[in-house]
């Protein structure tokens, strides 16, 4: 090994972001001091985000099985069945770090890199979603992020081609400096022709796809495994470029070259590039792998072997062609314009071979680096459990109206227009249910099938309570897939938490990752694939627990699907669910009273089930004319989400006596629906609710133009939406000027 | 009728296209590879379909409009052949020289995705013949680069010869110049060569022809196309 490398000295190992027990791990492994290529191979594997060294253990207890489930997690993407041969397959991954340092290219390139993961296992993708959190919007940074993480999302999404169909958008000011990007893709694959990273054969050669490597997104997986203190800005050079063009033709490529049968294995290089797409490859085959990087096509000169080993350049794709398919692969690819170059072979000796202009760089286990990676248990405190609220205890001076309109205009709750109208949310002509309703829905091929698909986590909740907050977050997307009359299927998992050396956010870790585990496995909604991202704190102080939970349900008849909007006046409305108030940690107590305390809702799985299979059966039905669930502002809020989306009113009953009516129009009760049903189904809504055994009261009727609360002043409806709708364009507005 | 779809590197919406035209007509297009230089033999109808071509980069549709499979498109046009081209087939267009102009980042400079509301300003072109003059449909748009503009005298002529043809409106049907979504002058969507063989459009008439997903107004835009491919 060459003797022009940095030597080896504990400031180095450090930079590299290994703990020296870590180092004197790789000391013991390999019998001898690592090469500096070899040191950053090491730390690229090793680092947090690659090798989930602290949620490794905790991840186990997942339930990843049902029989609709063709791939669990551990490949670059979920695969479920969804009958007629074809197969979904998705996945959720964060680009928290880089968006917050470079916003446009930060969440462009999360989108890109997850969009990669699905169309590596031979899916072409067909929608996608995205959960977005920022900082309280008075933060002098807030707006700059939104726009530049839209714009992001959107300049790359829509060059690629896929529409982005749905997602969340939420704002509190721990995400002040750690701004959260959860890009979710799901593409459409032949049940049987799925591929996997597993390389098999020896002597088969390893070949380079896609645009060419630069010096870009270095440690990128590194940066994106510490924490932030003053003077994050000056990482941008860890942050990938994204081009989307590249990825686009990359996408045809791939499948053309797939459909012709050339490939045997496939990984994109995603986090830590080169080195953890070929060691990935090698390790699950149970080969080694021997690269040259001589071959490997770069974008500038003079690179060396470590950096073109840890370059996270987007946009390329490692494969493992078939014998004798090298030249058709080749034409392929030449057709597209991309690269393509045969950079290595594999081997039957289990070693990961790095050659440089005559030199080996680096010589390592193959399977070690992977296998042997740090696992730690680290240690955790539960979190304390907090009180029930007693609304009766509450000091509040607003009126219902005027809290209803404070909390359709307030950020959380005000329309999210102005960001899903930069998203292409109607190409491939099947956006069967567009951005805004409870789950967005798109055609599958020619339908009548369809998926739907959905993003959701409360994470006032999760930091109260991180077992009811993962349960929750489970049961939201599962109640949002349902209320459009989808049978929710599997759901694919980005946990977004602090820094896990801390026992306290260890604790939200495991709690949360118990209650999401509980969840999936009393409502037979998998996980099927997953991405964690810790260390989202800055100065010390981390982001509220927020494991997002993506949904993917199927829906048989796609004309018969549910929407949020009432449909027509002199309809009745009816809550499916019992209302006790639950006021703990809602947005009520939030937006109106500042308060974010008390235990939150909690969530019983077996009533979740039981209405949820109910109201799914009243939508197959056709027995109701409108659905929402009732999700975070409880009953009023839903009720007005479905006045505004339609221009309809609604006249309301007065609640019974004996609970308070802010907890009964502002608590946020769990398993619960909002369904219209006109006047001739009336009884039979109400038969076959007794019969299932669900909890089911009239609220009120549709009809007029106003929103009617007995004892309380009208509110128009239009009114009520100008409100919802300008909050996001006005604060947007202001930036822009 | 015998239709092909031009295949850019960076198209995207040319399934869109694709599916709607069977969808409405029954035809299923041919997708013919940039690096072509021949059209299939009888083809009727070109369409430039959406996306980015080459990225968008160096200015949107300038590159495709160098593309090999463009002097074949040209001829195709100067024989009297229709050509559709829609958002970046529309910016492709302008950059060959089939239609004036330019499409330009728009005011906002935000991408947009939407429905909007255009009025069909005539009705006697091969692509409008089943809408009624003054007609008011929804087509959706979504482009960045969707600010049509050319020199004063050219508007003139444009105006003065009739060759709007698509025009965005607001709710109540007319026209507003401050308010249109992209700051596209005299509010064009859509326009049409002299010849009346050649439109270029922003917004996605293939995105609004199955109930399913929507409005239905884009149909009568491949109805008529057709419609006067049989009659030929």
């Amino acid at each position: 090994m060459t003797s022009t490398e940095p030597k080896i000295t504990p400031e180095l190992i450090a930079e590299h972001g290994l703990k020296p027990d870590e180092y004197q791990r790789i000391l013991t492994l390999i019998g001898r001091e690592p090469s500096f290529t070899e040191l950053g191979i090491f730390s690229a594997m090793w680092n947090e985000h690659c090798s989930y060294k602290s949620s490794r253990l905790h991840l186990r207890g997942l339930p990843t099985k049902a029989p609709w489930v063709i791939q669990g997690p551990g490949e670059n993407a979920g695969v479920i069945d969804i009958g007629d041969g074809q197969a979904a397959v998705f996945k959720m991954e964060s680009h928290n770090h880089p968006s917050y340092i470079e916003p446009y290219q930060g969440a462009g390139t999360g989108v890109g890199g997850i969009l990669r993961d699905v169309f590596t296992m031979g899916a072409r993708p067909i929608a996608a979603l995205n959960a977005l959190r920022f900082g309280d919007p008075k933060h002098p940074r807030t707006r700059h992020l939104v726009a530049g993480v839209v714009a992001g999302i959107g300049g790359y999404g829509n060059s690629f081609g896929v529409p982005t169909v749905g997602g969340l958008v939420g704002f509190h000011t721990r995400y002040d400096g750690n701004n959260l990007v959860n890009a979710m893709a799901v593409g459409l694959a032949d049940a049987d022709k799925i591929f996997y990273a597993k390389a098999t054969g020896v002597g088969l050669p390893v070949v380079y796809l896609g645009s060419k490597t630069g010096r870009d997104g270095i440690h990128g997986a590194t940066m994106a495994s510490a924490e932030f203190g003053e003077g994050a800005e000056e990482k941008r050079p860890t942050v990938q470029v994204g081009d989307p063009f590249a990825e686009k033709l990359l996408l045809e490529a791939c499948l053309e070259i797939m459909e012709a049968g050339c490939v045997v294995a496939i990984q994109d290089m995603g986090a830590a590039g080169l080195t953890c797409s070929a060691v990935e490859m090698g390790a699950k085959g149970d080969l080694g792998i021997e690269l040259d990087l001589d071959k490997l096509p770069c974008r500038e000169a003079g690179m060396s072997a470590y950096e073109m080993m840890l370059s996270e350049s987007q946009e390329r794709m490692l494969m493992v062609i078939a014998p004798g398919k090298e030249e058709q692969a080749e034409a392929i690819f030449l057709k597209w314009g991309l690269d393509f170059a045969i950079v290595g072979y594999t081997t039957d000796n289990l070693r990961f071979v790095v050659k440089h202009k005559g030199e080996i760089k680096a010589d390592l286990p193959i399977k070690e680096l992977g296998d042997e990676a740090p696992l730690y248990d680290r240690p955790w405190v539960e979190t304390p459990k907090q009180q029930r609220i007693d609304p009766a205890s509450l000091e509040i001076s607003a009126t219902i109206p005027g809290a209803l309109e404070r909390l359709i205009g307030s950020p959380d709750f005000a329309s999210k227009r102005w960001i899903w109208e930069q998203y292409d949310h109607l190409i491939l002509n099947n956006t069967v249910q567009r951005p805004g309703g409870d789950s967005a829905v798109v055609r599958v091929g020619e339908g009548p099938k369809g998926l739907a698909l959905t993003c959701d986590v409360t994470p006032r909740y999760c930091e109260a309570d991180p077992f009811e907050g993962g349960k929750q977050a489970v049961a939201e997307a599962w109640r949002n897939i349902t209320a459009v009359g989808g049978k929710p299927l599997a759901l694919t998992d980005n946990l977004n938490f602090g820094n896990p050396e801390k026992p306290e956010i260890m604790g939200q870790l495991v709690g949360c990752l118990r209650g999401i585990g509980a969840a999936a496995l009393a409502l037979d909604f998998p996980v099927v694939s997953g991405n964690v991202s810790l260390y989202n704190e800055t100065n010390g102080r981390g982001i509220l627990p927020t494991p997002t939970i993506g949904g993917v349900g199927v829906v048989d008849d796609i004309e018969k699907t549910a929407t949020l909007a009432f449909k027509a006046g002199g309809e009745a409305i009816y809550v499916i669910g019992e209302t006790t108030g639950w006021l703990g940690q809602s947005a009520f107590l939030s937006e109106i009273l500042d308060r974010e305390e008390g235990a939150p809702p909690p969530v019983d799985l077996e009533l979740e089930r039981k209405n949820g299979d109910f109201v799914r059966s009243l939508i197959e039905a056709e027995l109701v004319t409108a659905v929402h669930d009732v999700s975070d502002g409880g009953l009023l809020v839903a009720i007005t989400e479905m006045a505004m989306a339609s221009g309809i009113g609604a006249s309301l009953l007065a609640p019974e006596d004996g609970i308070n009516p802010f907890a009964y129009w502002f608590g946020e009760d769990q398993a619960r629906y909002v369904v219209t049903v006109a006047s001739g189904e009336k009884a039979q809504v109400l038969r076959q609710a007794e019969a299932a055994g669900v909890t089911i009261a009239k609220i009120g009727g549709t009809g007029g133009d106003r929103l009617n609360i007995p004892g309380e002043r009208p509110l128009v409806i239009d009114t009520l939406r100008e409100r919802n709708e300008a909050w996001l364009p006005i604060y947007m507005g202001a930036g822009l000027m | 009728m015998k239709a092909a779809v031009i295949l850019f590197p960076g198209s995207n919406r040319e399934g869109d296209v694709a599916s709607a035209l069977k969808h409405v007509t029954g035809v299923t297009p041919s997708i013919v590879w940039h690096a072509d230089t021949e059209l299939p033999a009888g083809t009727d109808l070109v369409v430039l379909p959406g996306g980015f071509s080459y990225g968008d980069y160096l200015r949107c549709g300038a590159i495709a409009a160098r593309a090999a499979i463009m002097d074949a498109v040209r001829a195709h046009a100067a024989r009297g052949g229709l050509v559709l081209g829609i958002c970046n087939g529309f910016q492709i267009l302008c950059e060959s020289g089939l239609l004036p102009g330019v499409l330009v980042r728009n005011a906002r400079l935000r991408f947009v995705c939407r429905e909007a509301l255009l009025k069909v300003e005539r009705s006697d072109t091969p692509f409008t013949r089943r809408y009624a003059k003054g007609a008011i449909v929804r087509y959706p748009v979504a482009h960045g680069e969707g600010n049509y503009t050319a020199d004063t005298e050219m508007l003139k002529r444009l105006e003065g010869e009739g060759r709007v043809v698509f025009r965005y409106v607001m709710a109540d049907g007319k026209r507003d110049d401050t308010q249109v979504l992209n700051g596209a002058a005299n509010s064009i969507a859509g326009i049409v060569s002299e010849k009346l063989n050649v439109l270029g459009l922003m917004p996605h008439p293939e995105n609004h022809v199955d109930p399913l997903l929507g409005p239905t107004d884009g149909r009568a835009l491949f109805e008529s196309i057709a419609g006067v491919l049989e009659r030929a």
